[in-house]
């Protein structure tokens, strides 16, 4: 292009600076600290929240061995959601992108609104909804589908499906996109081949909107792994999340270099995960 | 029968739809509806209908305050984001350079990185600075992760433009200044609007990251979040929907004005 003849190198780098700077001063920097007070251990005879660097890499495994059930359920959660999400909506997607004629933008714009609404608004309506003095569980109880002391709320079930209630429109969006642009012709050709409909959707469909399943799951995994607001409203102590551990490590027991050495494992967990799964999928293009 | 069955079948899909998109509003209609509860400080159970939290809607205390903070943070972290962004979309889109892949994966890793991890590395930069969470670190942090959501955005914008369309600028005498001012931005703009809109409302509603770098100052999340506990007065659900009703109808003016831009 003629402009970089005119500016020469130098135009890019002009344009990267400010953004590229703020972006190591404020997110490469925290996590290389963050990896800095991971090693650390209390002061002897200082205050609390007083802490020095003695390189103690033990942290790492007393943080993980004293928390594993809770980072164990981190991720078990965030699979289920995951896959909870994914399966109501792919049909969403494929719904809007193939069947819904004029209404096309309209429904886009419904899948995004309720981010509009405050989430913390809307787990807290789903809390209430489920809840005891909500109506759905009397009605289940007069109905005998769930006996006198079950409960929805404080419950696994609750926090996942809180979770898959809340980032369902991040794997919505990537979903549809990708179905979008799948040339309605190629569905006909294999239709016209004796290809049954599941035949159709296993061999052309899905292959084809691989792209966005690939971007909707790492969307919602990658939130989802790290949540703690879903588990703290809808769940109970035996719900805890390794984002309610590092949350409370953090502001009530100011134990930096656990809850430092656990975002650093969590971190480092999803980023593997999520390599190995992008390498399997095969779309590297997505970075 | 048969004549059902078959209908059922073939609609099976749409009525999915339905009960897809009923699943995602009922928790915006019950927001809504209890915003009407007389149910005074705690909004729990239905009581009867008013109109006073619509008519008095800072009538909580810090309600307002809460809001205003959000809104305010909300413009500066999305003001500064959109601009960083931009500037990064137009380089890694428009030029080729040593350390683009690397750029290309600076911008991805925040995004792929779990709130929470984000939240408490800032916070312990700041505490090591011996900065007091607050105000400022909160927009910091904010900008820190619509950055990448904007130059994603804007990077697709970008790529699906048409490279003849500033050629035949060129073409025609313009230079490189006016090709970018008069042909090139205008262009880009949706998607750079866009992109503020999406920074706006990531900023808005972020909890996780604020709970951990606005020390004591209070944001709207932060405030249904505190609340929740001893139940939500009446006054968050008039600001929540009301957001909603604004933000849906931002969206339908823009596509009425993309439409008619097009039939002109």
């Amino acid at each position: 292009m003629s402009s970089q003849k005119k500016f020469g190198l130098s135009t890019p780098y002009l344009l990267l600076l400010p953004g590229m700077g703020f972006l190591f001063t404020f997110f490469i920097l925290p996590i290389i600290n963050l990896a800095q007070t991971s090693t650390q251990t209390p002061v002897a005879g200082g205050d609390t929240g007083q802490y020095e660097q003695t390189l103690r890499f033990q942290n790492y495994i007393d943080a993980f061995v004293e928390n594993k059930e809770q980072f164990g359920r981190s991720f078990v959660y965030a699979i289920l959601a995951t896959a909870l999400a994914l399966a109501i909506a792919y049909p969403l997607a494929y719904a809007i992108a193939f069947k819904s004629g004029k209404l096309k933008n309209l429904l886009l714009v419904l899948v995004v609104a309720p981010f509009f609404t405050s989430f913390l608004l809307r787990t807290i309506a789903w809390k209430q909804i489920l809840g005891e003095q909500g109506f759905v569980v009397p009605t289940l109880r007069s109905l005998h589908l769930i006996s006198e002391s079950t409960t929805l709320t404080s419950s696994a079930f609750a926090v996942v499906a809180g979770m898959t209630y809340n980032f369902l429109p991040f794997m919505t969006l990537p979903l549809y996109a990708s179905i979008d642009r799948i040339d309605p012709r190629t569905l006909e050709a294999s239709g016209d081949l004796y290809a049954n409909g599941f035949t159709t959707f296993r061999k052309v469909t899905f292959p084809l909107s691989l792209p966005g399943v690939v971007a909707g799951t790492l969307l919602t995994f990658i939130p989802a792994a790290g949540d703690y607001v879903n588990a703290a409203i809808l769940g109970s102590p035996q719900t805890k999340m390794i984002g309610n551990v590092i949350d409370s490590r953090f502001f009530k027991i100011v134990d930096y270099p656990t809850a430092s050495a656990l975002s650093f494992t969590l971190m480092a967990a999803i980023l593997i995960l999520v390599t190995i799964y992008i390498r399997k999928a095969g779309t590297e293009e997505l970075v | 029968m048969r004549k059902i069955s078959r209908w059922f079948q073939r609609n099976l899909i749409r009525i999915y739809a339905v009960i897809a998109f009923t699943y995602l509003f009922i928790p915006i209609a019950y927001t809504f509806a209890f915003s009407f509860n007389d149910g005074g400080k705690s909004n729990l159970i239905w009581k009867g209908f008013t109109l006073s939290n619509w008519q008095n809607p800072c009538g909580a205390p810090e309600v307002c305050t809460a809001l205003g903070n959000s809104i305010k943070i909300g413009f500066l972290a999305t003001t500064i984001a959109t601009i960083l962004g931009t500037m990064i979309a137009f380089a890694i889109g428009r030029h080729n350079f040593r350390g683009r892949s690397t750029t290309n994966l600076l911008i991805f890793l925040p995004m792929a990185t779990p709130e929470i991890v984000l939240g408490a590395s800032l916070l312990s930069l700041f505490l090591v600075f011996k900065i007091n969470p607050g105000f400022w670190p909160t927009v910091i942090a904010h900008v820190m992760f619509c950055i990448s959501f904007v130059v994603v955005t804007v990077k697709a914008r970008i790529a699906s433009l048409d490279p003849r369309l500033e050629q035949a600028a060129m073409d025609l005498y313009a230079n490189e200044a006016e090709t970018f001012r008069r042909v090139t931005l205008p262009l880009v703009a949706p998607g750079i609007a866009g992109a503020a809109l999406l920074a706006f409302s990531l900023s808005f509603d972020d909890f996780i990251i604020t709970n951990f770098n606005s020390g004591t100052m209070v944001t709207f999340p932060k405030f249904v979040y505190v609340s929740a506990t001893r139940g939500i007065p009446p006054q968050a659900n008039v600001i929540g929907s009301s957001m909603f009703i604004l933000a849906i109808t931002i969206v339908a003016l823009g596509q009425f004005v993309g439409r008619k831009r097009k039939v002109s």
